[in-house]
């Protein structure tokens, strides 16, 4: 609907101070904050297995439906019996939701990563193309405009629906609707850097176009894209968790915070621990990385702080 | 302005063009079959076959596209796979819960934003401002299933103030609609109250430093009169527009919230209609969908002449 005007000195003066507003990016609190909560996170990944957890997709017909703090007699393999406080419950299959939740941050943060990795390179190339060759400008403006009239959800819903629940069907479909809004901000980026004189003297001086493309404009779109690349990934954690929660993303073994929600949706009422703990860890993430996100905007991309 | 809505309005049609072309070759080009899902398990082959060319779906793809656009044009969307019933007259039946949910959802967010919005930009820096802040930043994070869950546990299950969930008919019982309109229209309000109140804030606080504002309080205004008539009016602009991108999450969240809270509206047939593999359904309420967007967001542009007579088309 609004055009992203992006004003080309401001671009300009950060690609000529890039080294130091980098340095300034990593000072900014919340940048640092966010940065912290988010290294938390993917240490807790990383270390899922020796955090105390056990296999999250176990099931354990006797100890169904337990409170948190319950202690439940657990079956080793060999037939062995320990016991084991179960901190966060169990769901109405006998897994143990703490080992599920802990599990679940490794979905969720991949899912994170590869959706905004994907859709901003995605975005770039098309960014770029309909930036530089005019003529294929319109068409691809007009098929983007399209796609951004269909709410984002709602796109990413039909999508996984039509190409089978999986890990990265789920990453496509909600890869999909967030293409748009990168080709518009790298489209708009390259529209106003082209006009540069230093864009006009690289082509009088005949630099090929492919060298014009990654060393004179490329690095132009670097900052932008990294702010935007942190709200994609943001979103993303929280679209995944919409689609397991309406029973429509990954398939419900896997443990994601989603699909503990949606497990814990029928027997909300008497064990509301099953949606509590994952929502929790999911609302943490999802926070970290805005507030990493809008550190990095007013330090990278300032004349987009103002837009808000 | 006459001519500046018609030209808006005949550049919406490529749009749409766009949007129909895309879901219905999105649909058609993926495997998956509705008629093997319509016949059920047990079925022949010959059973699901007859079923595919009473559906149409043996029917060449751009005879199938020109039959379904026919179909839009007359305004009836085609018949539903699985109800026997056109899609319009499904789309009517459930379109007054979503519409109620929109509507107290707008009501409740405003009234809730634009006041945090101006004291927190009036009383900038102070402990108020932070509060809108860090609320607003809270408000993008936790999915509003969660929001959802949490206020269904202290409100009606805790406390047991409100209904947990289900819908009563505007018509039939208002008191009962109201009830069981609260937790919903809260859970998807929280997102736009920290989406306005973020704008608001920002908006204001720029305005705040205007000339004008200084001679209102000159006058002897007092500080309702400044804020209110003078700053927020010429803070509109922006807020409108953040509204108008809203209406996506509005959607968007409408297919969450009312599955949370079991309302039989648009967000939840489009999630019935999906896991059936319903494609006229499908189709017929992402277009719809798209429809509203664009042209709320079109209404969007008109009113900012309301807001700001610096603005003509």
């Amino acid at each position: 609907m609004i055009e992203d005007v992006v004003d080309s000195a401001a671009i300009a003066s950060a690609s000529t101070k890039r080294r130091s507003l980098w340095a300034l990016a990593i000072r900014n609190s919340s940048v640092i904050v966010g940065g912290v909560i988010l290294l938390i996170m993917l240490a807790i990944a990383i270390l899922a297995p020796v955090l105390g957890t056990v296999d999250p997709t176990r099931i354990d017909p006797a100890a169904r439906n337990k409170k948190p703090g319950t202690e439940i007699t657990f079956r080793l393999d060999d037939g062995t019996t320990v016991k084991r406080v179960v901190l966060m419950g169990t769901d109405s299959l006998g897994r143990d939701v703490y080992s599920r939740v802990i599990y679940g941050t490794r979905v969720s943060l991949a899912i994170g990563v590869a959706v905004s990795t994907i859709a901003v390179a995605i975005g770039l190339v098309i960014g770029l193309i309909s930036g530089y060759i005019r003529w294929l400008d319109g068409i691809i403006m007009r098929i983007m405009d399209g796609l951004m009239a269909i709410p984002g959800i709602l796109l990413a819903i039909a999508l996984v629906s039509i190409w089978r629940a999986g890990l990265i069907t789920v990453i496509f479909a909600i890869v999909v609707p967030d293409v748009p809004r990168v080709v518009r901000l790298v489209r708009s980026v390259v529209l106003s850097v082209r006009e540069e004189p230093y864009v006009e003297g690289a082509i009088s001086v005949g630099t090929p176009t492919w060298t014009l493309m990654f060393r004179h404009i490329l690095p132009n779109t670097v900052a932008p894209l990294i702010v935007q690349g942190t709200f994609i990934a943001a979103a993303a954690i929280l679209v995944e968790a919409i689609l397991s929660f309406l029973g429509i993303g990954i398939p419900p073994e896997i443990p994601t915070w989603g699909n503990i929600m949606a497990e814990g949706r029928t027997l909300f009422r008497v064990f509301p621990h099953n949606i509590l703990y994952p929502g929790i860890f999911l609302a943490f993430t999802v926070l970290a990385i805005n507030i990493m996100g809008d550190g990095l905007r007013d330090t990278l991309d300032p004349k987009m702080s103002k837009k808000v | 302005m006459l001519d500046f809505v018609a030209r808006r309005l005949v550049a919406i049609i490529p749009v749409l063009a766009v949007v129909a072309i895309f879901v219905f070759l999105m649909l058609r080009l993926t495997p998956g079959d509705p008629a093997a899902v319509i016949a059920g398990d047990n079925a022949t082959s010959e059973q699901i076959d007859a079923i595919r060319s009473k559906l149409g779906l043996n029917e060449p793809i751009w005879t199938q596209f020109a039959i379904w656009i026919g179909d839009v044009l007359q305004g009836n969307f085609g018949e539903s796979f699985f109800f026997k019933k056109t899609v319009a007259e499904l789309i009517a039946q459930r379109v007054e819960p979503t519409l109620a949910l929109a509507t107290c959802t707008l009501i409740i967010a405003l009234s809730l934003a634009l006041p945090l919005g101006v004291l927190a930009a009036w009383k900038h820096g102070s402990l108020i401002d932070r509060f809108v802040m860090a609320f607003s930043v809270l408000g993008f994070s936790v999915p509003s299933f969660v929001i959802g869950y949490c206020l269904i546990y202290v409100f009606a299950i805790e406390l047991g103030w409100l209904p947990v969930q289900g819908y009563i008919r505007i018509g039939v019982d208002f008191w009962g609609f109201l009830e069981r309109m609260v937790l919903p229209s809260l859970t998807l309000g929280i997102i736009f109250v920290a989406l306005i109140a973020r704008i608001t804030r920002a908006s204001v606080l720029e305005v705040l430093n205007e000339d004008y504002i200084r001679t209102a309080r000159a006058k002897g205004l007092s500080n309702r009169v400044v804020l209110m008539r003078h700053a927020l009016r010429n803070a509109a602009v922006p807020i409108l527009t953040v509204i108008g991108i809203g209406v996506a999450l509005l959607i968007g969240g409408s297919v969450v919230v009312e599955s949370v809270f079991g309302l039989p509206g648009l967000g939840r047939l489009t999630v019935e209609a999906v896991l059936s593999r319903d494609f006229p359904t499908i189709q017929a309420v992402i277009l719809l969908f798209s429809v509203v967007y664009v042209l709320i967001n079109l209404l969007i542009d008109i009113s900012y002449t309301l807001f700001d007579p610096r603005i003509r088309y």
